[in-house]
């Protein structure tokens, strides 16, 4: 891959007149590296190089398989959702969805295909477009790790072989060839990384038009990370450490006057603070315009967000506007993301309160969160006049389809011990006196009607005083994973609220009444909400292969991404164990030299010179790279969700970075060390050593990625035979 | 006249009167009354249990280590307690013949030497006695830090050796320009000892030994870079670190191990708490298993009876046994799945006869016991008969009950033909295994391998809620990288009698049992995760939005709740971002080289930060991560740096922020105002810390301060 061209790179460095000040690097290596204008012709080249290669094995094969793989069948769904402008509910933010979407759509994709479950064929659907849009994206990752490794180190041999091991790791590649939300972040966190790098390198020329023009690429990509999954949240704490440590160096160059450290503190603002958060909130202004139409994820949004989808039952909602005894209603929970009351035959199990029937919160529509609501002394007969609720009514509420009364009574709640249970009770209507509720709405007067939608309603039992509640706890497997029920004695928890939604009564005129309109802000915070909800309550599947992230680095395990079986086209995210396993060593190797180097730094051990300089650049990119990977990865042991391996591709970039990084340390350590003659053979062979062998394991990995028919590896006739080198791997 | 002389012999004593004064009211507050109320009150139920276990030499299992318990036996055995009480319930009445004084002096006294230690720690901070009384006093006064220490709880143990170790590492630090001095063995030595009793009492502990490392090793780096320190010269930095890791590592390890000893052979007879240990632990213990075990078989051979225990598997804190019984699986489950109805095999948890299992020999068709018995080694193929339904193990491609993505396992004769036995089951030894080695009861621990299908047995910890009534676990086959270990036999009869019978060597040494016993404490910890009515999160700690009922008298509103002084509670709040916020903005300053303090008091501040602050962070946040079930007094450790910052915090404000007389005259006066709140809201909320008056309960609700407390008040 045109290694051959870096032998020239580092006699730039030799003539390096030891310059200037420590904390100016940039300028420092400006000079340092010496004449950049005469390799540049150079190290374009190899930029080039790694431009072709990057583009020609990222676009091989990129159309097969032509069937759903893994993660497609989620969110090409959604891209079809935006063609179709249905509104759905997701746990990522929109913008990565939003852009898949786009182009489906630009490229001719009708969003009709059902993208039902991994294995679908495509058959006619024109699912090129898409692919070929992430994979556009997920490929800028390997030229910009090229220009930021350059960048920070200005060396042409960091810069390639940071580059290298992306475009050489099997992982990376697999993980850019599908319709998937982990390019597009890849690319962006990339592109932060790279403005930021840029923008560092403009110390010296503060309120120059690159300098804002840097700093404002940096705030756009971090906000387009973050809106496309929430783990963007990392590299916008990382751009924030840089500017907090940026800013805390120029307070301490007492030459500076306050008013210009607080020019510097306002821009930083600007750029990073406020260009981001409109950039964010303008996604979601985005995502809430487009899809206008019911949809899938009704369910999860509360009434009045409802009423703005086209398609709803309250979109100019027409049904009966005030509550009546004999009304059939259904009962959602007055919070972001609160679910509607619901209940089912199965009954709590043993040592959990009665054994009686479970009532839940359930965020789906469905027949089951119907209720009747009825007088408190007396079953409902034909003969019995209309006779509307008002606030501060005893009523009873009978399920529709089991019979059984909303009842609670002195027993622990399963998962909050300290309300009430809440349980079904009863046979056909009929139970005791613990299913009396009052009535209570907020801001209501007194004998005032209950109003469909807009009433906020409060029950509160009869005998114990205490007050219908649900809140965001998840019931265990026996509960379906719904939300919990109980009965809260602190009356005025504002989890107690709820409003109807639906309700039907054929004794009384349908009308139509505007509904409450949320505020778009309203509507914003909402959607948050039901996310972070979503997000914690994503648990295992009984059966799913977990994934730790201990296992992470050591590409312990990977990720199906389509067929099982002998005959399946079969691609399996893996990394390429050479890059990840040399990637291992050289963290190992670079906490060891950051401990080396803290010790003799902490003994009063001086390097000469130049060879002090060049490390404290170096050993500066490296550790911002580090602090990148931590970032990135060490979180992950703090989250209760569920895991998978995919997640720590975005810290795998800052390892590679930081081992090219590390790669030119341990170059210019050697050099200051040994004869030039005898450095050099090393840097050559060192080169040709690094270039085959990263050749080499491509070559044997590939067919994880581009996929391979066959049996297992443990057959002779597999093409992974002899490969699987963990026994955890199931290739 | 010449000088006056000293005298030969003579001792100089300097009385320090404030500190005297605040012991003795400590004291005072934390014993009066101590009887009172005389029934069990809270957790008293639990250590008061213990108490009674080490009078009656019996073994127990706890989730705490050993030392708090030990000093309140020690208590126990001061008061003649012969531990015939039953600590069945919270608000039991105690019986004449329980010294309960005796019981409680332990830990009201440790409690009372608590506020002199804080005025000690603040002085050797470096900070005035004002500020010293100012700390002692908000710890004495403080209601919650009362409440737990004037019952049977280990709290106040643990808040002392916390606090001493801290006392201890700044003595020390006070003479390190005289190191390898005797002083300075003494006092590094007392560090450790006292870090050794925290992590004893309980593993909070642990939060501690991270702070006094941090601390030490920042230490160390900072000698690192004293280059006239030579890393070869003797007592020089090769000496420093020695003398640290001896006496911060070693010596507290050794003490603990040794307090776990003292356990053991406090309590070393069998008891209600056996069966939780593994078979081998248990045969060490006097009566109990052992009484059983000595008469019976070493090695299984085909033929013998055998009961299987699972090593690790805890049903509700109990052990369980692979058990067979006469029901069949449902032929459909609830979602539809099949089965194959056949016999279900589970994990009882109670010796029962449809516990037992005969081995056999595939190859015969007898079940007698050879004459010499032919013994079972690694890697041997058995089949399991149970014993009272005659049908053999089995697993076969069926779906298991709760995991479908499992083999189901059963019990199996041939008079279903839809679908060939599967029976033959390959014994491992798990424990470094060698192809020789024999199946031996009680010691050996297995893994059976289903021959056919390769999955190993493996028992889920899921209760089966739908199948049977009794409480069982699901048996099931896996794939054998996730299997956990099947079991150990426990009780062996073989029929032919053979002379190969148990010794009276004990089964396990003091380190296996250590070991054992403390990964089951560490594991069980992590269980207790149901809520409780009283518990809470640590988000509502700092604030204290809910107390814990300790007791309430039979018939009126009497009670005792544990919760703090809100005015200290709250205004530490105050401390610790009055702390930060004059952080940043010294911080600044000083970047901008403005210095307001002298190299002195910075250095001073900025040890208090990282030692106080430093200890409240390490005491508090990791709370967050812990999902075990928690109470407000899971604070008091952090409650007590807390203090220690406000006070200091308060000096700090006077010396350092204020700069003109007049401003600090109206700051001593606020402070005198604010301390006399405290004095105040002490005595408001001691009806519910002493529980000694009836309240009505207008009384309840006018000391209900937040909507979120929850004081009891009874209808009488």
């Amino acid at each position: 891959m045109g290694r051959g061209k870096q032998q020239n790179g580092p006699t730039k460095e030799t003539a390096a007149p030891p310059n200037g000040r420590a904390q100016t690097g940039t300028k420092g290596r400006h000079q340092d590296g010496g004449k950049p204008e005469q390799l540049g012709l150079q190290t374009w080249g190899v930029f080039a190089a790694v431009v072709a290669l990057t583009l020609g094995t990222r676009f091989y094969k990129l159309e097969e398989p032509d069937h759903i793989c893994w993660d497609e069948t989620h969110f090409g769904k959604m891209g079809s959702y935006y063609i179709n402008r249905t509104f759905f509910f997701d746990v990522h933010p929109p913008l990565g969805k939003m852009l898949i979407g786009l182009a489906g759509h630009l490229t001719g994709y009708d969003g009709t295909f059902p993208f039902d479950k991994p294995g679908d064929k495509y058959g006619e659907t024109k699912y090129i477009g898409m692919r070929s849009f992430c994979v556009c994206l997920g490929s800028t990752v390997v030229p910009l790790a090229f220009l930021t490794v350059w960048e920070l180190t200005w060396s042409v041999p960091a810069a390639a072989l940071a580059a290298a091991l992306l475009l050489f790791d099997t992982g990376c590649l697999t993980l850019s060839q599908y319709i998937l939300l982990d390019p597009i972040m890849l690319c962006f966190i990339m592109g932060a990384v790279f403005c930021q790098s840029k923008f560092d390198s403009l110390r010296n020329r503060p309120f120059s038009t690159c300098w804002w023009v840097w700093m404002c690429g940096a705030g756009c990509f971090i906000a387009l990370a973050f809106s496309v999954k929430f783990v963007g949240l990392f590299i916008i704490l990382w751009v924030g450490l840089k500017t907090v440590s940026d800013l805390w160096d120029l307070l301490g160059d007492l030459t500076l006057p306050l008013m210009v450290i607080f020019k510097h503190f306002l821009a930083r603002a600007l750029c990073l603070i406020v260009l981001p958060a409109a950039i964010y909130i303008t996604c979601f202004a985005v995502h809430f315009h487009t899809l206008y139409k019911s949809g899938s994820g009704d369910g999860f949004m509360s009434s009045a967000f409802q009423s703005t989808l086209e398609g709803n039952k309250l979109y100019q909602a027409n049904m009966p506007e005030d509550i009546a005894y004999g009304s059939t209603i259904t009962l959602k929970n007055f919070r972001p993301a609160g679910g509607l009351l619901h209940s089912h035959w199965h009954l709590y199990p043993e040592g959990l309160g009665a054994q009686q029937q479970q009532i839940t919160a359930y965020t789906h529509k469905d027949d089951n969160n119907l209720w009747i609501i009825k007088r408190y002394d007396r079953n409902p007969i034909p003969e019995d006049p209309l006779q509307f609720v008002q606030n501060g009514d005893l009523v009873r509420l009978e399920h529709v389809a089991t019979q059984r009364n909303l009842h609670t009574h002195q027993e622990p709640a399963p998962i909050t011990k300290r309300h009430f249970q809440v349980t079904g009770y009863g046979q056909n209507g009929t139970g005791d006196i613990n299913d009396i509720w009052k009535v209570e709405v907020v801001g209501g007067a007194e004998k005032s009607r209950i109003k469909t939608v807009r009433s906020k309603v409060r029950f509160i039992h009869y005998m114990t005083g205490c007050a219908l509640h649900s809140h965001s706890k998840t019931l265990p497997k026996w509960g379906w994973e719904q939300l919990e029920v109980t009965c809260n004695p602190f009356t005025r928890d504002k989890n107690n609220l709820w409003n109807v939604e639906d309700h039907i009564n054929n004794q009384l005129p349908n009308g139509t009444f505007a509904v409450y309109q949320p505020s778009f802000l309203g509507k914003l915070l909402e959607s948050h909400a039901v996310m972070v909800q979503g997000n914690s309550g994503l648990k295992a599947k009984e059966g799913e292969v977990t994934s730790q992230p201990w296992q992470w680095p050591l590409n312990y395990r990977g990720q199906r991404f389509s067929g099982v079986n002998a005959t399946d086209y079969k691609i399996y995210l893996l990394g390429n164990p050479v890059i990840w396993w040399g990637n291992l060593a050289l963290l190992a190797g670079t906490m060891l030299v950051f401990l080396v180097e803290a010790i003799r730094t902490q003994r009063g051990f001086v390097d000469p010179p130049h060879l002090a300089e060049r490390k404290l650049v170096t050993l500066s990119a490296a550790r911002w790279m580090a602090t990148g990977w931590a970032l990135h990865y060490l979180p992950f042991y703090f989250m209760g969700r569920v895991l998978y391996f995919h997640h720590y591709f975005p810290a795998m970039l800052f390892q590679s970075m930081l081992s090219a990084i590390m790669y030119d340390y341990f170059l210019q350590v050697v050099k200051h060390k040994v004869q030039p003659g005898v450095y050099r053979r090393i840097h050559q062979w060192g080169t040709a050593f690094i270039s085959i062998i990263l050749l080499h394991s491509f070559y044997l990995f590939h067919p994880l990625s581009y996929g391979m028919f066959g049996p297992l590896a443990d057959n002779q006739t597999s093409p992974m035979y002899g490969l699987k080198w963990m026994e955890s791997w199931e290739i | 006249v010449g000088p006056v002389r000293a005298p030969l012999l003579s001792i100089k004593t300097e009385l320090n009167i404030p500190l005297l004064l605040l012991t003795v009211v400590a004291m005072a507050t934390r014993m009066w009354r101590l009887e009172y109320p005389n029934s069990v009150v809270f957790d008293e139920m639990h250590f008061g249990r213990f108490a009674s276990m080490y009078i009656r030499k019996t073994f127990f299992f706890d989730v705490h280590p050993p030392l708090g318990k030990l000093i309140i036996a020690f208590g126990a055995y001061l008061g003649d307690f012969n531990g015939n009480f039953t600590w069945e319930r919270i608000g039991a009445d105690y019986p004449s013949a329980v010294p309960v004084w005796y019981l409680r002096l332990f830990p009201a006294l440790f409690g009372s030497l608590l506020v002199p230690l804080t005025y000690q720690t603040t002085v050797e901070l470096g900070y005035n006695h004002w500020t010293a009384a100012l700390a002692g006093g908000m710890v004495l006064f403080e209601n919650s830090l009362v409440t737990q220490s004037r019952f049977l709880l280990i709290d106040s143990f643990l808040l002392f050796f916390i606090l001493a170790t801290l006392l201890c590492l700044l003595k020390f630090w006070r003479l390190k320009h005289s190191p390898f001095s005797l002083s300075w063995w003494a006092w590094l030595a007392g560090t450790g000892a006292m870090l050794a009793c925290a992590c004893s009492v309980k593993y909070v502990g642990v939060f501690t030994v991270l702070l006094v490392g941090g601390m030490i090793f920042h230490e160390l780096w900072n000698l690192i870079g004293d280059k006239r320190l030579s890393v070869v010269r003797a007592h020089d930095l090769t000496s420093h670190f020695l003398a640290r890791a001896g006496l911060l590592a070693v010596l507290p390890v050794v003490l603990y191990l040794l307090l776990f000893h003292l356990h053991m052979e406090l309590a070393n007879r069998s008891g209600p708490h056996d069966e939780m240990m593994t078979s081998a632990f248990q045969a060490t213990l006097e009566g109990g298993l052992s009484r059983i075990t000595k008469s019976q078989p070493v090695s299984i051979a085909y033929g013998s009876q055998i009961t299987l225990r699972h090593t690790h598997g805890m049903f509700l804190g109990r052990p369980c046994w692979l058990h067979s019984h006469l029901a069949t699986y449902p032929v459909r489950y609830h979602d539809n799945r099949g089965s194959s109805a056949q016999q279900q095999v589970t994990c009882y948890s109670f010796k029962d006869i449809n516990n037992w299992w005969i081995v056999k020999d595939p190859g015969r068709t007898t079940v007698y016991v050879d004459d010499p018995p032919k013994l079972i080694h690694h890697g041997d193929i058995i089949q399991l008969v149970h014993g009272t339904s005659s049908r053999a193990l089995n697993s076969h491609n069926v779906a298991a009950p709760l995991s479908p993505y499992s083999q189901e396992v059963t019990c199996y004769i041939d008079y279903n033909i839809s679908l060939p036995a599967q029976n033959l089951w390959r014994v491992e030894l798990v424990d470094g295994a060698d192809e020789g080695d024999t199946w031996k009861s009680i010691q050996s621990h297995i893994r059976l391998v289903h021959v056919n299908t390769s999955a190993a047995l493996k028992v889920q910890r899921e209760q089966n809620n739908f199948l049977v009534s009794k409480p069982v676990l699901i048996v099931f086959c896996t794939t054998v990288d996730q299997a956990d270990v099947v079991g150990n036999d426990e009780e062996t009869f073989n029929q032919a009698t053979y002379e190969d019978t148990m010794d009276d060597q004990p089964l396990m040494g003091f380190l296996g049992m250590f070991a054992e016993l403390q990964w089951k404490m560490l594991s069980t910890n992590k269980e207790l995760q149901q809520e409780h009515k009283y518990s809470s999160s640590p988000g509502e700690w700092p604030l204290m939005e809910r107390g814990v009922a300790y007791w309430l008298h039979p018939r009126t509103n009497a009670q005792i709740h544990f919760m703090g002084n809100p005015v200290v509670w709250w205004s530490g709040v105050v401390g610790i971002l009055g702390y930060l916020a004059l952080l940043g903005v010294l911080l600044v300053r000083r970047r901008r080289a403005c210095f307001d303090m002298d190299d002195e008091s910075w250095q001073r501040y900025i040890l208090t930060g990282e030692l106080v602050l430093g200890g409240w962070v390490l005491h508090y946040v990791p709370f967050f991560l812990m999902e075990r079930t928690l109470f407000l007094h899971h604070y008091l450790p952090a409650l007590v740096f807390k203090i220690l910052l406000l006070a200091v915090m308060v000096e700090n404000i006077h010396t350092h922020v204020l700069r003109w007389p007049v401003h600090r005259n109206v700051f001593s006066a606020l402070c005198a105002v604010w301390v006399t709140c405290i004095y105040l809201s002490y005595r408001k909320f001691a009806p519910l810390t002493y529980g000694n008056s009836d309240l009505s309960a207008d009384e309840v609700t006018d000391l209900k301060w937040l909507d979120s407390w929850d004081l009891l008040i009874q209808v009488l």
